[in-house]
């Protein structure tokens, strides 16, 4: 505890890299998994090839990954830009899917009504069918942010800076208590990651709560 | 780096021999992999159907998922700075990464064994009891066959769990691919590093292709919905009574509807059958 109190500022300053290289892709993926979805839900032939193409790069174990994208990226090992990479395709590869089952599971009722009114196919999918979608897109985002930032620890491993520095560096030196720090820092910023997507979810989604009220 | 290089490695005879060598590391990380899922299958499994069954502790389940949060490589240090020291043997370095990677595939394991088995619908079960079935008949005819899906996608995503993580034990002195990643950091081999990577990554689309098509051909034709385009296609194309024409016009609209009712009044007993494997046949002495 007390070499937890005397390392604060060194802890905080890597909690804040470790957010920044598991949120910013989870923010990116879900961008790019948006149309993705959309395509796979409206086209059931796009929807297998979306799906296994992102099924297969999920299934690439995270230290391969960033081992081989500088490579293919032409940028240096160390350099942050192949983590924020790696997850971004493993964020899209998750949220692709659950996308897609959102905007499938809105009512088909709803979704006639929406035409009878007169929303065009955009105006549908902007108004209607994302908003209604917000809850399962949401529960795939809880699902990515807890494995990205328990993925990005492993980037301690090629010198990457963040929480897992404490992981690597405690276990280096032997020394159980900063693997313990590591541990339960990592845990802290999941945590936050878990309750700030629901509560943005339970903003986005007012009518939820209306019966209730 | 250039794809020269690494053609190189790949066809240096040096690179396939011994124990540094690629066919004993793949062993070795297969080794790691379905002994790691076999223990892990024999505690998820029974835990895991008996949750879905009777419904009881299923903060089992949910806690094993929070669980999830636990960085792996957080896990892998903690486990190997505790439990290796107790161990004095080679075995020191082995049993903990073992461990941690027989902890990291049961939540996967137990969520899709329990979900599988909770995905069956009373009503299902009701008819099962109510055609005579004993209960393990009704575990084994019934309720499996309906889980199958859901755990294999579990022992899907185990896998890849295993896979990828037995990668990372290598930097706690694990054997299998994950050396190249590990020692080819330490000596400033990226080349080594990227082939070891090259190497992990294939195993684990190879492994997901397997596991894929197990998926395809164990699951019931009656769940999967082959059984009814098999039995489907077979009532439209074997059909060699057709409904005979009584009268050409006014037939005429009722006519086509004719062989979709025959076609799929045909299917209703051969997607049963698939689906529950005639238990009051099969089973009399």
């Amino acid at each position: 505890m007390t070499w937890a109190l005397d390392h604060i500022g060194d802890i905080m300053s890597r909690a804040g890299q470790h957010a920044w290289l598991a949120g910013l892709p989870l923010v990116l993926g879900l961008v790019i998994a948006l149309p993705l979805g959309w395509l796979a839900a409206r086209r059931p032939r796009m929807r297998a090839v979306l799906l296994t193409t992102t099924g297969l790069l999920y299934t690439i174990p995270s230290l391969a990954l960033f081992i081989l994208l500088p490579p293919l990226l032409g940028t240096k090992i160390l350099d942050p830009v192949n983590v924020i990479v790696a997850m971004t395709v493993y964020t899209v590869a998750l949220l692709t899917r659950t996308v897609a089952d959102g905007l499938l599971s809105v009512d088909g009722s709803t979704q006639q009504a929406a035409i009878a009114m007169g929303y065009g196919s955009f105006a549908r999918f902007r108004a209607v069918d994302l908003p209604l979608a917000v809850p399962v897109i949401a529960a795939g985002l809880r699902v990515a942010a807890v494995s990205n930032v328990s993925i990005v620890s492993v980037a301690s491993l090629i010198g990457i800076s963040q929480l897992g520095y404490f992981l690597t560096d405690g276990y280096a030196r032997s020394f159980p208590t900063e693997v313990w720090v590591g541990i339960v820092a990592c845990l802290l910023l999941a945590l936050v990651f878990d309750l700030v997507i629901q509560v943005v979810s339970r903003v986005l989604t007012p009518w939820t709560r209306t019966v209730a009220a | 780096m250039s794809l020269a290089t690494i053609w190189d490695w790949f066809t240096d005879p040096a690179n396939w021999q011994g124990t540094d060598g690629v066919p004993h590391r793949v062993l070795e990380h297969l080794f790691y992999t379905v002994l790691t899922l076999l223990i892990a299958l024999v505690i998820a499994v029974p835990l895991g159907a008996w949750v879905g069954h009777s419904g009881r502790l299923r903060w089992l389940v949910t806690g094993a998922n929070a669980a999830r949060a636990v960085p792996t490589l957080g896990l892998l240090f903690a486990v190997s700075m505790f439990v290796g020291p107790l161990i004095q043997s080679d075995l020191a370095f082995v049993i903990p990464s073992i461990t941690v990677l027989v902890l990291l595939a049961i939540p996967p394991l137990l969520s899709g064994t329990y979900a599988g088995i909770d995905s069956v619908e009373p009503a299902a079960r009701d008819a099962a009891r109510g055609m005579g079935m004993t209960g393990w008949q009704v575990l084994t005819k019934v309720e499996a066959p309906i889980a199958l899906p859901l755990f294999l996608s579990g022992l899907r995503s185990a896998t890849l769990q295993v896979i990828a993580t037995a990668t990372i034990a290598a930097s706690v002195s694990l054997g299998g691919l994950g050396r190249y990643l590990i020692d080819g950091l330490a000596s400033r081999d990226y080349v080594q590093m990227v082939c070891g990577s090259i190497l992990v990554a294939v195993l684990a689309l190879v492994a997901d292709g397997i596991l894929a098509l197990l998926e395809k051909r164990a699951v019931s034709p009656g769940i999967s919905g082959r059984a009814t385009r098999v039995a489907r296609s077979r009532a439209r194309n074997s059909d060699p009574h057709p409904e005979p024409d009584l009268d050409g016009a006014d037939r005429s609209d009722t006519g086509p509807r004719q062989p979709a009712v025959v076609g799929s009044g045909s299917t209703g007993p051969v997607e049963a059958t698939a689906a529950t494997g005639t238990p009051s046949e099969r089973d009399r002495p």
